[in-house]
């Protein structure tokens, strides 16, 4: 590494490339550099450290999606009894491009730009680019993952001064960018299961009774009382939903999966536990007061609670999206307030607007414009403090 | 006596403590040493010149704004040299000792105001708000006095104050006619000192509770347009020392420790004194080493070559690095290789054991993306994180509001070690208050 260094550096006939270097080298090696002015020594932790540590936390998740992509596709075609390394093996070829999208499209934006200033490439972009193959629905063409991406990392990240400096959650921008740009293919029938081959394997013809729209999907063009099948048309239990062998986005339907993915956070002390808690009692809340006042109109009002929570992307968006801490708020007493409205909102949306069956990540963007104000009056809590000490000693 | 529990902070165990509380005497050093820098706030207009001879308590230059206050020569000797570097600032006054017991006798019928200026033990004490060396026109509301120091393999103070403590008393009494307030003393849980007229107050808790800043904070706190003092036990001593003798003490005992000092131990010297007679043959390979004036979290990088630095009673010694970049070091499984957080696996060997760090950053500065890291290692109620975004943006009206004139940069020195984001915080809030200085003189 140190031997092709020079072309590297300004001057060098690589200098063009200079961050791409550094990045590679810093990856690779953690640099020997000692501290120059403060403090002699520093934590070991460093934020190459953190990102990586959310991305395992995402590997359970990211596992089951795969699994579940291939087993919502044979259940499709009508083959259930494939072997579960058959249906594993389709779904990890399903999802691959998808994430190979994503990161060189996220990344190769974050070495441009990284360039251009004369920065370190900076990791944030880590954890992005695994969160948005696993919540966009499995069918979405590889084009337009692309270009939202693009569209976000750009928008959403850069703009505002790279990853520390967004204001909203990169992988909501790109989900939001779809699904308002291309309403079409990001709900319904065809979204959610894919049931052409992938990469040559796995093709078939589709079953008669099929219907691949998510429970939630299901739930919200509903007439009277909900009723949520799978793809051959059997109901679906709470513990269907919380295994996650349903229709939906990749990362987002298995309970189990996230759980683990929440321990590993919690345990690493990365997510903060106010905001992870506060979302799901939040969303407790609102589903039981939703729950308590039934209405035909709005037919997901007659899910019960539990139910609410194990549905959709609650819960991954509660553990991943919402604890991110950047676009989150940071006080402690803010971080209660925000998560809980994130909870409140997702199933207010979710219950009561029928144009969006989920309201998770429209709720966790909107708290995401609303942390700096939410901080903005704890602080001032703080300040007004401070203030009436100095002023009661005149 | 009240107590205050803090739970905020953390104790760094860092290989190197000192087993034996026995106390070396070094002899006489070669040369000796005034660092100007070593106290902030000051511009120093020199009085002595090269080649002129000084006798222990002399003046050897005076504050450009506030000629009453002085820096004074430790040791009676010649002046050798006035080390200058760039732009003709003063890095160093060096004397070359004679030997002599020569010392400045005061005259104890002074006002106390006068012979603390006149004598030199001035500035050794600091004020908030800016962390600085005090004004003398202004009368500070109460005065802190910290009587332990918490931070990794910091000196216990009841050894370095030893037979000193007698003056305790009387040094109390001098700074009681100084303020109008009280002077408050902050003890650690079971320390025993004498402290009559003062309104001592126990500390429990881990690092930085022996900080003056953080005391105050917990007992009695700064406010806008307030001036507190702030200095430690041993200098307290010392101000009593002169106001019974009518001589300064120059001499000190420093904690010689780190893991790369054979023989970790106490000694005793005269401030400013050369490292070379400090520490001898203590160290196990120099040009593996960091030499710290100071603990490992605040104090300044010496070479060898140098001088004890004045307001430090502490040489910490531990391993420059030496060792080439770590293959992915951010995948590491190693529980040896310290954090405090549970990302890596140091908590699975427990974090109190002693620990072997060196001077690696081990990351790059990255803008703050980690919530509360900054707050878990400062207990004040102060928003740190926010205040250090109010200080790099220059947001003069938002620092104010949010505390500055609360903290000095040792304050969030702690909160420097754990930072994910590798901020350099002690620089960052001495700029702002700097700055704040600057904008309100």
């Amino acid at each position: 590494m140190n031997k092709i260094e020079p072309s590297f550096r300004p001057g060098g006939k690589l200098a063009k490339l200079e961050s791409v270097y550094d990045g590679m080298e810093t990856f690779l090696f953690t640099p020997n550099s000692t501290s120059k002015s403060g403090a002699h020594i520093h934590d070991g932790n460093d934020l190459k450290r953190t990102m990586i540590t959310v991305v395992v936390a995402l590997i359970p998740a990211l596992l089951f999606g795969m699994y579940n992509i291939g087993y919502q596709h044979y259940l499709a075609i009508g083959e259930p009894s494939t072997g579960w390394f058959t249906m594993f093996l389709y779904g990890m070829l399903a999802m691959l491009p998808v994430i190979v999208v994503s990161y060189v499209v996220g990344l190769g934006i974050e070495f441009i730009s990284a360039q251009i200033h004369h920065k370190e490439i900076q990791e944030g972009f880590l954890v992005t680019g695994i969160l948005i193959p696993l919540i966009v629905p499995i069918n979405t063409p590889l084009w337009m993952i692309a270009v939202a991406t693009a569209f976000a990392v750009i928008f959403a990240k850069e703009v505002f001064g790279g990853t520390g400096m967004n204001i909203f959650n990169v992988a909501l921008i790109t989900r939001a960018f779809l699904f308002f740009a291309y309403p079409s293919r990001m709900s319904g029938d065809e979204a959610f299961v894919k049931v052409d081959s992938a990469l040559g394997m796995g093709g078939g013809n589709v079953v008669d009774t099929f219907t691949g729209a998510t429970p939630l999907g299901q739930v919200a063009t509903s007439v009277g009382d909900p009723s949520m099948t799978s793809i051959l048309g059997t109901p679906i239990t709470i513990t269907d939903a919380f295994i996650g062998l349903i229709p939906g986005s990749p990362g987002e339907t298995s309970m189990i999966a996230i759980l683990i993915g929440a321990a590993i956070l919690l345990l690493t002390g990365i997510a903060s536990w106010r905001i992870m808690c506060s979302v799901f009692v939040g969303g407790l809340g609102m589903a039981a007061l939703a729950h308590a006042l039934p209405s035909a109109t709005y037919p997901a009002s007659m899910l019960d609670p539990a139910t609410q929570l194990c549905l959709g992307g609650f819960a991954f968006g509660a553990v991943f999206m919402a604890t991110d801490p950047v676009t989150g708020a940071r006080t402690k007493v803010g971080q209660y307030i925000y998560g809980l409205l994130i909870g409140v909102f997702a199933i207010l949306i979710r219950v009561y607007n029928s144009g969006y069956p989920e309201g998770m990540m429209l709720a966790i963007l909107l708290m995401n414009a609303f942390a700096p104000l939410i901080d903005h009056c704890v602080i001032s809590s703080n300040i007004k403090r401070r203030a009436r000490r100095a002023a009661t000693k005149e | 006596m009240a107590t205050v529990r803090l739970k905020k902070g953390f104790d760094i165990n860092l290989l190197g403590a000192i087993s034996d509380n026995s106390i070396v005497a070094t002899g006489q050093p070669h040369s000796v040493a005034v660092v100007p820098d070593d106290f902030h706030g000051m511009i120093p207009r020199m009085e002595k010149k090269e080649g002129e001879h000084v006798i222990a308590g002399e003046p050897l230059f005076h504050d450009k704004n506030h000629e009453a206050i002085k820096v004074v020569a430790p040791v009676s000797g010649t002046v050798k040299e006035v080390r200058r570097g760039q732009r003709r600032h003063i890095d160093a006054i060096i004397i070359a000792p004679d030997g002599g017991n020569d010392a400045i006798t005061h005259d104890l019928k002074r006002s106390s105001l006068e012979l603390l200026l006149d004598s030199g033990l001035w500035v050794m004490l600091r004020q908030r708000p800016y962390d600085v060396v005090p004004a003398p026109d202004v009368r500070p509301r109460d005065v802190f006095v910290t009587a332990f120091d918490s931070a990794p393999l910091a000196p216990d103070l009841d050894i370095v104050l030893g037979d000193k403590r007698q003056y305790i008393a009387k040094g109390i009494e001098v700074l009681n006619g100084l303020t109008d307030g009280k002077v408050r003393i902050g003890m650690r849980e079971g320390q025993a000192i004498d402290a009559p007229g003062a309104e001592v107050t126990t500390f429990v808790g881990p690092h930085p509770a022996g900080n003056a800043g953080i005391q105050a904070a917990n007992t009695v706190p700064v406010n806008k347009g307030e001036t507190v003092w702030t200095l430690d036990i041993v200098t307290l001593a010392r101000i009593g020392e002169l106001f019974t003798t009518g001589v300064v003490s120059h001499d000190t005992v420093v904690a010689i420790n780190g893991e790369m000092v054979q023989q970790p131990r106490y000694v005793s010297t005269v401030m400013g004194a050369d490292l070379e007679s400090v520490l001898k043959n203590e160290m196990t390979n120099v040009a593996q080493s960091r030499i710290i004036c100071g603990n490992v979290l605040t104090g300044v990088k010496v070479t060898a070559d140098t001088w004890l630095r004045a307001p430090y009673r502490h040489i910490t010694v531990i391993p420059e690095n030496n060792k080439p970049d770590e293959f992915m070091g951010w995948a590491s499984l190693n529980p040896n290789r310290f954090s405090i957080y549970r990302t890596f696996t140091t908590w699975l060997r427990g974090l109190a054991k002693p620990v072997s760090m060196d001077s690696r950053i081990k990351g790059g500065e990255r803008a703050i993306v980690r919530t509360g890291e900054y707050d878990a290692m400062l207990p004040m109620d102060i928003y740190g994180e926010f205040l250090i975004k109010a200080i790099i943006s220059g947001d003069i009206d938002k620092m104010e509001q949010l505390g500055i004139y609360e903290i000095a940069p040792e304050d969030f020195a702690l909160a420097e070690f754990a930072d994910t984001s590798k901020l350099e915080l002690q620089r960052i809030v001495r700029e702002g208050l700097d700055k704040l200085r600057a904008e309100m003189s």
